[in-house]
C-alpha cells in the first residue's frame, strides 16, 4: 500500500506539474467562457437583425396580417409590376418579396403565392408566413359560411395534460427539461474524462516505455501496482483539474455576465439536442415560473443520481483507462496506437448517440440494452437516472459493470506486464493474444 | 563458501520457444559471478526471473536458503542493460522516489544519497532535471540509485556502457569496493576483459543452456593446453627451430622483443612439464622470453561457444 501511495503521488505531481497541465487548466475555462461569450452575444446580434420583406398584394386580403414584427418588416408594393417590385427589391437589398395574385377562388389563392428571394428563404419565415396566410384564409372562409368567428375563438380551449406516477410523483415538462439536462451533464462529464486522462493514463505508459525506466521499476515493484497507481494518480490530477475548471469556470461567467450584462439563458436556444419548442417552455416556465423550477429540483433524486454518478465514473474509467494502459504498454510509441484506439472509442461514441434517443425515449429498448452494457452503461444508465430505472436494471448494470471492470483490468494486467518489456515489435492483435498465455 | 543466490533448474518458455532450459547457478557470498553468452542466449531472462520481473515455468530460486518471495526485492539491488531515468523529473527527487520504491525511509535515503553524491563529485546535480544531463552522467545517478539501499546481492547488466574510461574505472572500483564489504554481486557483460579484472567465477549460458560453469581460475586450468610462448637467441635461428620441432609441437608465435630472437609457441604433451622444457631449452640457446599461454576470457567464450555451436 506504501509503494502504491508512492506511485500515486509520483503520477499526480509529474502530471500537475507539466506546463501543458497548468496551461491548460487556466486557459481552458477562458476560452470555454470566451465562446459561450461570444455565441451569447451573436444570439443576440442575430435577434436584433431586422429582416425586410416586399409584398405585392394583388388579392387585397392579406394587408392587415403583414404587420411589422420585431424581427421582420413588410412594405407594401401593391400596384407596382412583378418585374419591377423584383428590380427595387434587389436594389433595396430586400430579404424577399411575397407574390400574392388574384384569384377567383381562395382554394386556388392558396396555391399560387410565390416568395422571391436570393437564396432560399428561412424556412422559420416560410412556416410563419404560411400560419398566417392560412388562418386568414379560415377566418374568411368561415365567415363566408355565416358563423361568428367570435364564438368559434371562444370554443378553443387550451388543453394541457399533467403526468403523475402510478405512486403519486407528480411529473412536468420543466421537471423532464432538468432530468435531461442533469442527466446529460454527468454522461458529458465521464465521457470527457475518460478521454481525456485515459489517453494521459496511455502517454505516461509510452513514456516509461521509450525512457527505459520501466524495468528499474517493475524491480521494484509489480507491474499491476505500477498501472494502478498510474491509474489513479492521473484520475486524481483530473479530478482537481475538473474542479478547478468547473470553479473557475462559473466565477468568469458570473463576472462577466454581471459586467457586460449578457444574457446567458440565450445560449440554451442554441443547444442542438433541444427542440424550439422545448427551449421556450423552458425559457418561459424558467422565467415565469421559478417557483415550480425550486419544486421540481426539491424532488430531484439527488442522491441516487450523485450514487449512481460516482460509481459509474470510477467504473467507467478504470475499465477505459486500465484498456488504455495495456495499450500503451503494447505499442513502442504513439503513432502506433492508431490501430488499437478505434475499438476503444466505439463503444464510448455509440453511448453518447445512444444518450440523445434516451432524452426522446427513455425507458425504450435502446436505452435499457445500452444502459445496461457495460462499455456504454457508465454514459447511458446516467442519462436514464434522472428518469427514474427500475431498480432491477440498475443492479444488473452496475454488476455487469463490476464483472466487467474486474475482467479488464486482469486482462489488461496481463497484457501491460509482457508488453512492457517489449521493443521493437510492432504488436498485432495475434502477437497480443500470445501474451495473454505467457 | 556459504551460498547466497541458488537457481536450480529453472525452465523458461515464451510460447513455443524455449528462453532457458534447466539452467541452474549458485552464487556464493561476497562473490563476483560474471554471467556471460552470446546476446539472445538468455541471459536478461534468468536476470528478470531473479529479479522477479518474470516468474519461472519450473525451477526454483533460493535466496539466503529460503525460497524467493516477494519481499527480497528491498535485498536485490538491479541496474537493467535497458535502463533509463524520468526525463521530467529532478535528479535528487528521482533518486529519492526510486530509493523509497526499494523500500528506504526518505531521510535515510536522503543521507545516502548526499554521501554518494559527494563522492562523485556532483552534488551540483540534485535540482537539475535528468534531461539536462549527459548519458554519462545518467549511468552515474542510475549506478548510484541501484547500490543505495545496500542490498546484500547486486546485478549489473553490462555496467559499464557509456561510460569514458576513467569513469568506466571508476565504477569498476565501486564494484570491487562493495564486493569487499561484503556485497555479492552478479555481473553480465560482453567485454571480457573487464570480466579478467573483476570476476571470481563465470557461468555461460549459450542458447538457453548453460554451457560451462566455475571459478575463473579453475575454467582457465580446464582450457589452458600445456603451451608456453618462448623467445630464443642462437646464433642459427633456423637450425635450432628445426631442432626444436622434431621433438616438440611448435607454432610461430607473435611478441614484442628487443632482441632478434626465434618466437615459437611450444605445446607439451600431458606428461612434460615446464621444467623438461626450460632445462631441454637451457642447453641448445639462451633463454629470452617464456610465458604460459593462459586463455583470456575471450578465448574461453569462443572456445566454448563454437564447441557448443559444433555438437
Amino acid at each position: 500500500m506504501y509503494k502504491l501511495r508512492l506511485i500515486i503521488k509520483r503520477e499526480f505531481l509529474s502530471k500537475v506539474r507539466n506546463r501543458s497541465f497548468i496551461v491548460m487548466t487556466i486557459l481552458s475555462p477562458v476560452i470555454m467562457v470566451a465562446m459561450m461569450a461570444l455565441i451569447a452575444y451573436l444570439n443576440v446580434k442575430n435577434s436584433e437583425e431586422v429582416r425586410t420583406v416586399a409584398y405585392i398584394d394583388q388579392s387585397s386580403i392579406f394587408a392587415d396580417i403583414l404587420k411589422d414584427t420585431k424581427t421582420t418588416k413588410y412594405i407594401n408594393l401593391t400596384g407596382v409590376p412583378l418585374d419591377e417590385a423584383k428590380n427595387q427589391a434587389v436594389a433595396a437589398d430586400y430579404y424577399g418579396l411575397i407574390f400574392i395574385p388574384k384569384q377567383d377562388s381562395l382554394d386556388l389563392l392558396a396555391k399560387s403565392i410565390t416568395f422571391y428571394g436570393e437564396g432560399s428563404p428561412s424556412l422559420n419565415l416560410i412556416g410563419s408566413l404560411e400560419n398566417k396566410f392560412q388562418r386568414k384564409i379560415r377566418d374568411i372562409k368561415i365567415e363566408k359560411l355565416g358563423f361568428d368567428t367570435a364564438l368559434i375563438k371562444a370554443a378553443n380551449t387550451d388543453v394541457e395534460i399533467s403526468s403523475e406516477k402510478y405512486t403519486g410523483e407528480k411529473g412536468s415538462k420543466i421537471g423532464s427539461i432538468l432530468k435531461m439536462i442533469a442527466g446529460g451533464a454527468f454522461g458529458y462529464l465521464i465521457f470527457m474524462f475518460i478521454i481525456i486522462y485515459g489517453t494521459s493514463v496511455m502517454r505516461s505508459v509510452i513514456e516509461e516505455k521509450t525512457n527505459r525506466i520501466i524495468e528499474v521499476i517493475i524491480s521494484s515493484v509489480k507491474p499491476f501496482k505500477l498501472m494502478l497507481g498510474k491509474i489513479l494518480g492521473n484520475a486524481l490530477a483530473g479530478i482537481l483539474q475538473f474542479i478547478i475548471w468547473i470553479i473557475s469556470a462559473s466565477l468568469l461567467m458570473f463576472a462577466i455576465s454581471s459586467f457586460l450584462g449578457a444574457d446567458f439563458s440565450v445560449m440554451s436556444s442554441n443547444s442542438p439536442q433541444l427542440t424550439p419548442e422545448m427551449t421556450a417552455q423552458m425559457q418561459e416556465s424558467l422565467s415565469g415560473n421559478l417557483t415550480l423550477v425550486i419544486h421540481e429540483l426539491k424532488d430531484f433524486p439527488f442522491v441516487t443520481l450523485f450514487t449512481a454518478f460516482i460509481f459509474y465514473f470510477l467504473g467507467g474509467y478504470l475499465i477505459y483507462s486500465s484498456i488504455y494502459a495495456a495499450i500503451g504498454a503494447a505499442v513502442d510509441n504513439e503513432t502506433d496506437t492508431q490501430q488499437f484506439m478505434l475499438p476503444v472509442m466505439l463503444p464510448l461514441i455509440v453511448a453518447i448517440y445512444v444518450g440523445f434517443s434516451v432524452i426522446e425515449n427513455p425507458h425504450g429498448p435502446i436505452a435499457v440494452g445500452f444502459s445496461i452494457f457495460p462499455l456504454t452503461s457508465p454514459i447511458v444508465m446516467l442519462m436514464r437516472i434522472p428518469f427514474g430505472v427500475p431498480w432491477w436494471q440498475i443492479a444488473l448494470s452496475m454488476t455487469l459493470l463490476l464483472v466487467t471492470f474486474i475482467g479488464v483490468v486482469w486482462f489488461a494486467a496481463k497484457i501491460y506486464r509482457i508488453g512492457i518489456l517489449m521493443y521493437g515489435k510492432k504488436p498485432s492483435y495475434k502477437e497480443i493474444y500470445k501474451w495473454l498465455k505467457y | 563458501m556459504n551460498t547466497l543466490l541458488r537457481v536450480e533448474n529453472v525452465v523458461k518458455n515464451f510460447g513455443a520457444y524455449r528462453a532457458l532450459n534447466k539452467v541452474s547457478i549458485s552464487v556464493s557470498k561476497g562473490s563476483i559471478f560474471g554471467l556471460l553468452g552470446p546476446n539472445g542466449a538468455g541471459k536478461t531472462t534468468l536476470i528478470r526471473i531473479i529479479n522477479q520481473i518474470t516468474g519461472p515455468d519450473e525451477g526454483q530460486i533460493f535466496l539466503d536458503g529460503k525460497p524467493l518471495c516477494p519481499d527480497d526485492i528491498a535485498s536485490i539491488g538491479y541496474l537493467p542493460e535497458e535502463r533509463g531515468l524520468y526525463k521530467n523529473m529532478k535528479v535528487g527527487e528521482q533518486a529519492i522516489y526510486l530509493a523509497q520504491l526499494k523500500g528506504m525511509s526518505k531521510a535515510d535515503a536522503k543521507a545516502q544519497l548526499k554521501m554518494w553524491f559527494e563522492k562523485f563529485e556532483i552534488t551540483s546535480w540534485w535540482d537539475k532535471k535528468v534531461q539536462e544531463l549527459s548519458k554519462g552522467m545518467a549511468q552515474k545517478v542510475q549506478f548510484i540509485v541501484t547500490v543505495l539501499h545496500q542490498p546484500k546481492l547486486l546485478i549489473f547488466d553490462e555496467p559499464f556502457s557509456g561510460f569514458d574510461p576513467i569513469n568506466a574505472n571508476l565504477i569498476r572500483d565501486e564494484i570491487l569496493g562493495l564486493r569487499d564489504k561484503g556485497a555479492t554481486i552478479i555481473f553480465s557483460t560482453h567485454r571480457m576483459e573487464s570480466v579478467e579484472e573483476v570476476c571470481d567465477h563465470i557461468a555461460l549460458i549459450n542458447k538457453s543452456n548453460k554451457i560451462l560453469d566455475g571459478e575463473l581460475n579453475a575454467i582457465k586450468k580446464q582450457f589452458k593446453t600445456n603451451t608456453y610462448e618462448v623467445g630464443l637467441i642462437a646464433d642459427d635461428l633456423q637450425a635450432l627451430e628445426t631442432e626444436i620441432s622434431t621433438k616438440f609441437q611448435t607454432g610461430p608465435a607473435i611478441f614484442k622483443s628487443l632482441n632478434h630472437d626465434l618466437k615459437l609457441n611450444i605445446k607439451l604433451s600431458d606428461k612434460e612439464t615446464s621444467n623438461d622444457l626450460l632445462n631441454y631449452l637451457s642447453t641448445k640457446s639462451q633463454i629470452n622470453h617464456f610465458v604460459e599461454l593462459v586463455p583470456s576470457a575471450n578465448d574461453i567464450f569462443i572456445q566454448a561457444i563454437n564447441n557448443n555451436t559444433n555438437v
